[in-house]
């Protein structure tokens, strides 16, 4: 009795943990899936900014997967993508409150990507793909997964295209005055590039394994 | 003037994907033919411009004047959610050759983030409706411009014997770099 009683425990806590770190290597957002692209090649240009990013979206992600979790047998399945949208579009407009209150110089440097997050398309996926067949828990564990796995993928991006082209690290900059930084690494190409460079890697770290 | 001015700095110096980046996920996703690039481009310039005038008209009448401008996220996505959906029945019902060679790119315009982005920005530039109008469209043509150019590149890149670790999606990033690059040739028109 008690041993089935601990085998149970342990297959919910092996399901909890393949959930909460599916999103962060084997379907990472970033590199894997390559879904939210807009905002991972616009506000890329730092590293905090694309760490504001991903935590804004994992922000999202987590409220809009236990929202939807939650009310997915209330939805008729003909309407439920509209209704998804309002769930997201209304924790976005939440989110873009509190920044514009607490986080105004993040939310001026995010600009118009904030209210994108509503059209970002891992959240409505993992709210079709998760959300809307899970229990609240799992649901909320796939959210934080995902939103860590975008948040890692936003800021690597973001260091490199900082070291690149600004010489500095979250703003700390370790080069001397007269170094010339690769300027195109902040500017909209070296965005491609550097995803370019990312993805090669990751993959190959990820064959090794 | 400043409306060509509108024209030139939207397609060419501020191209939405090649410097905005709004509108990454069909750029890659629907970027394989010319063909097929050029119908999604076709098909975002309808809605894009549609979207923009009725978004307009919504925030002038109804969310200004009864203080709901934090409301501006969920209309705009609804109405252009709405819009989408009810562009398609009509095209279905008027002229089915259309629907034959646009449909199956209506349902993925709503989550395009360009349509949702533009239909924003033309509220905070402050423009006023035609030139909104202008925007919206001369955007669309350089949404249409990059996908198209971006479609042509990657029907020769499939002829081509790329090392093992660039295939497939870095070197698609690689070629929108190099496009991007390309475009930047155009900073400084319109100063």
């Amino acid at each position: 009795m008690l041993t089935m009683y601990l085998m149970q425990v342990n297959k919910m806590n092996k399901e909890s943990y393949m959930n909460l770190t599916r999103g962060i290597i084997k379907e990472n957002p970033t590199f894997v899936m390559l879904l939210g692209m807009c905002p991972t090649l616009g506000v890329t240009t730092s590293a905090s900014n694309g760490l504001g990013m991903g935590l804004a979206t994992l922000f999202v992600l987590v409220f809009s997967n236990f929202a939807i979790s939650l009310v997915k047998n209330l939805i008729p399945t003909m309407v439920r993508i509209p209704a998804y949208i309002v769930i997201i579009a209304s924790i976005v407009t939440v989110l873009e409150m509190l920044m514009a209150a607490y986080l105004p110089q993040i939310h001026s440097a995010l600009g118009i990507f904030i209210p994108l997050i509503v059209v970002n398309c891992i959240i409505l996926g993992r709210a079709e793909a998760f959300a809307s067949k899970h229990g609240i828990r799992q649901s909320i564990l796939d959210g934080i997964g995902m939103g860590i796995g975008f948040t890692i993928g936003l800021t690597s991006l973001g260091i490199v295209r900082e070291i690149l082209g600004n010489g500095s690290v979250f703003g700390y900059s370790f080069v001397t005055e007269n170094y010339d930084p690769m300027l195109l690494f902040i500017m909209p190409p070296g965005a491609f590039l550097a995803l370019a460079g990312l993805i090669v890697l990751f993959n190959k770290l990820r064959g090794e394994k | 003037m400043s409306y060509l001015l509108i024209f030139i700095s939207a397609i060419f110096v501020n191209n939405i994907i090649l410097s905005q980046f709004l509108g990454i996920c069909p750029f890659f996703g629907v970027s394989k033919k010319i063909s097929t690039a050029a119908g999604m481009g076709f098909a975002v310039m309808f809605v894009m411009t549609l979207s923009t005038i009725v978004t307009f008209l919504i925030y002038y009448t109804f969310l200004q004047p009864y203080n709901l401008i934090f409301m501006m996220t969920v209309t705009f996505i609804l109405v252009i959610a709405t819009l989408v959906q009810m562009v398609e029945i009509i095209l279905k019902k008027v002229s089915p050759a259309l629907y034959q060679a646009l449909g199956i790119f209506l349902p993925l315009i709503t989550t395009n983030c360009a349509v949702l982005g533009i239909a924003i920005l033309t509220i905070q530039k402050n423009y006023n409706l035609l030139a909104g109008v202008c925007y919206a469209l001369a955007s669309a043509t350089g949404f249409t411009l990059a996908i198209v150019i971006f479609a042509g590149i990657r029907e020769r890149l499939a002829y081509t014997n790329v090392p093992k670790v660039l295939q497939g999606t870095p070197i698609a990033l690689i070629s929108a770099g190099l496009l991007s690059m390309a475009f930047m040739g155009f900073a400084g028109i319109g100063n």
